[in-house]
């Protein structure tokens, strides 16, 4: 009888505060959407134009005990890119931009994680994007953590990060404004 | 004068043929000029209207063309039976690529719901939009078929030659002059 409280207690308590277990693997929200890719890039130096990427899949885990350990690996369907209008994303998919014939997929994946006091952290990692792999640095927030209402446990993020389009030999002249692309990376996990 | 006879074609066929002929090089060359254009040309958004505008026209000159076929006499053809029998199907496959081409233009253009704009006249609404990736499927089907219907083209222009040349009959001669 003691034992058998005992034992329901401590399982009571690894549910309620599931926030105490270490290093913890999360799912990447795709399937509910409940992250996004979304790029913007200035029109003609005038005004920003924002797409997105719609299929993309990834996991991370984090560490609250060590947060430097996190790691992040996201892979993106390049001809999954949304502008919201036909046209303009059939001629983002060919030669002169994405070549997603060529190269289909785009592939992040993290090599350090430095956590600031705050919830901001820099990521650092590989990008690679249109056959090129490059190191580039995400500027991260936490955005929230905590159990959802249907027995889970989910964890967020935003980063941020500027890319030159040249770099990943994207070379299609749009002007002098619209060399460089923000990147937004919106992310909710799921822990497994 | 204006309608065919058994003996040749009458003026509207025969201005019908042309017109459709000049078009379908004319939008051909457009079309491989305007998607190797710079973003700052001042035809990047000229060239794509003109080539959508035109070919909505065609559309619809095209679905008067066939209804005037229809409703005409066919010439008597000249040459074997086997040569009419070829040139039946050219004839019958320019038809069917052509209308293929301008409905895969359409596809690609109305992908996402947008109607197309004819000379800011007037517009073609989205009928069918929303497929994964329909602009890109469009798109590859409609250069195929440009470059197929161009091949097809080449071949009937040349059997008109070989016609007026070697057969020396009139089968080119019918759709320069009217029939009477």
């Amino acid at each position: 009888m003691k034992t058998r409280l005992i034992t329901s207690l401590l399982l009571s308590l690894a549910i309620a505060l599931p926030s105490l277990a270490t290093a913890a693997d999360y799912t990447i929200d795709t399937k509910g959407a409940h992250a996004f890719i979304q790029f913007r890039i200035k029109h003609l130096g005038y005004s920003w134009l924002s797409g997105r990427f719609n299929t993309f899949a990834g996991s991370f885990s984090y560490d609250e005990a060590n947060p430097g350990a996190s790691k992040i690996e996201v892979t993106i369907k390049t001809a999954s890119i949304d502008s919201n209008h036909a046209e303009r994303d059939k001629h983002l998919r060919g030669k002169d931009f994405l070549e997603v014939d060529k190269f289909p997929e785009a592939r992040f994946v993290s090599t350090a994680y430095k956590q600031n006091d705050d919830n901001t952290a820099v990521l650092s990692g590989n990008l690679t994007l249109h056959g090129v792999t490059r190191p580039v640095k995400i500027a991260v927030t936490q955005i929230g953590h905590g159990p959802d209402p249907w027995g889970g446990y989910r964890r967020g993020f935003e980063g941020t990060t500027t890319l030159k389009l040249a770099d990943y030999n994207i070379d299609y002249d749009l002007g002098p404004a619209s060399r460089e692309v923000e990147l937004t990376l919106s992310v909710e996990g799921i822990r497994q | 004068m204006w309608r065919n006879t058994h003996q040749g074609y009458g003026l509207i066929s025969i201005a019908l043929h042309w017109l459709v002929a000049l078009t379908v090089a004319g939008l051909f060359a457009l079309g491989l000029w305007m998607v190797e254009l710079g973003y700052y040309d001042p035809w990047y958004r000229k060239g794509p209207d003109l080539h959508r505008s035109i070919g909505i026209l065609l559309f619809l000159v095209m679905g008067f063309r066939l209804i005037w076929r229809w409703s005409n006499p066919h010439p008597v053809s000249a040459g074997k039976p086997l040569e009419i029998k070829l040139a039946s199907i050219v004839h019958v496959l320019l038809y069917i690529l052509l209308f293929s081409l301008m409905i895969s233009g359409y596809l690609i253009s109305t992908a996402d719901g947008r109607a197309i704009d004819v000379f800011n006249l007037f517009s073609i609404p989205a009928l069918i939009s929303g497929f994964d990736n329909q602009e890109d499927i469009a798109g590859l089907v409609h250069q195929i078929i440009a470059y197929g219907l161009i091949a097809l083209v080449v071949l009937h222009a040349l059997a008109a030659l070989k016609h007026h040349f070697i057969d020396r009959d009139r089968t080119l001669k019918r759709m320069l002059n009217p029939s009477s």
